[in-house]
């Protein structure tokens, strides 16, 4: 039966990696791939509805295109700050990669913050998952709007608690949980982010699991694997917000 | 601060200059500015317009994808495997296009 004797000893044994790179790189850009497909359809469902519709709204005036385009900023900002952590962490420079880390998460989380202060401006206006009150025969603008732009936000809140996770370890808990708590208290019982951030504990709960059943010293491969996430959410960024906020700008 | 350990050598094997990533960012800033200024004037007529503005966002998701992400660095085989089956997938849906172009000429059915 035991025909075939594995030398597990022996250096070199294991045959190259195929895509000549570590398996938990390539683990990433497989699951980045999945995540492109379930973007690209939102995308393309966005788009199916704005070329078959007329009469799409354009409620996004000055403030909104400028609000937008400070969020771009942020995240581009946030993606050369990362890459140059990433640098930063081949070179061995370990406070040099936790600063790049800390002012990507710092980016990150203002981008949040202009968005959910856009979302709420439009709640506010009268938008809802199913109406609006720009275009009474386009129901679908706030599902699409919502769905799309909140899949996006998701993304970037769990990628910058990700950043924190590697950056500061078992330290990020009590901040995350602050975070959770100042935004729960402080924000309106009417606002949707009063719910919303919930989201945070859920991340905070699969944190700890992760911190406390797997601890580990994150290394540079980690520190990459982090970049390649932060990245991919700034590259949807850059479709969503040609697609959703530039095409329905309302020019005066 | 020092929670991010790194394995040592690992500078030895790729070391890079900030500059391009600077460049890069720079490129990517006036890219941005581009759209904005396009779709604010009104250059073109909102399809033509969308061309535009989905070209200028696959230009500026390549520098990411070949820069930032650095798979400007990584083996061929990684390169085509992960852009061909991407851009395949991707590709596909546009089989959609066609219905939202029928509605708008001749209305829902």
């Amino acid at each position: 039966m035991a025909d075939v004797a594995v030398q597990h000893s022996v250096v070199g044994a294991y045959e190259p990696s195929l895509f000549g790179t570590y398996s938990k790189k390539i683990g990433m850009w497989l699951f980045l791939l999945s995540d492109s497909l379930t973007f690209g359809a939102l995308l393309f469902a966005y788009s199916y509805g704005r070329i078959s519709t007329p009469n799409w709204p354009t409620p996004f005036g000055k403030a909104s295109i400028v609000n937008a385009t400070i969020m771009t900023v942020c995240l581009l900002s946030s993606s050369l700050t990362m890459v140059l952590g990433v640098l930063a962490s081949k070179k061995g420079d370990h406070k040099a990669t936790v600063k790049w880390l800390l002012a990507t998460m710092f980016f990150g989380a203002l981008f949040v913050v202009l968005h959910a202060k856009e979302w709420s401006g439009l709640i506010g206006e009268g938008l809802r998952p199913f109406s609006n009150p720009w275009a009474k025969g386009v129901p679908q603008f706030g599902g699409t709007f919502f769905t799309l732009t909140g899949m996006h936000m998701l993304h970037v809140t769990i990628g910058v608690c990700y950043l924190g996770v590697v950056a500061l370890r078992k330290k990020w808990l009590p901040i995350l949980l602050g975070i959770w708590l100042l935004g729960w208290l402080l924000t309106p019982a009417t606002n949707v982010f009063h719910i919303g951030i919930h989201v945070l504990l859920v991340v905070l709960v699969v944190s700890a699991m992760i911190l406390f059943f797997k601890p580990k010293v994150y290394d540079a491969h980690d520190v990459e694997i982090a970049g390649l996430y932060w990245h991919f959410v700034d590259l949807v960024w850059m479709f969503i917000f040609p697609l959703v906020y530039l095409m329905s700008t309302k020019v005066v | 601060m020092h929670d991010v350990a790194l394995k040592p050598g690992v500078a030895a094997v790729h070391e890079e200059s900030r500059t391009p990533y600077y460049f890069v960012w720079v490129v990517l800033l006036i890219l941005t500015g581009i759209e904005v200024v396009l779709t604010y004037n009104q250059v073109f007529a909102p399809v033509r317009m969308l061309e535009v503005l989905m070209g200028l966002s696959v230009i500026k998701s390549a520098l990411i994808i070949f820069y930032f992400m650095h798979l400007k660095f990584e083996i061929a085989r990684m390169k085509w495997v992960l852009m061909v089956s991407l851009v395949v997938c991707l590709t596909l849906m546009f089989v959609f296009f066609a219905d939202a172009f029928r509605i708008l000429s001749l209305g829902v059915k």
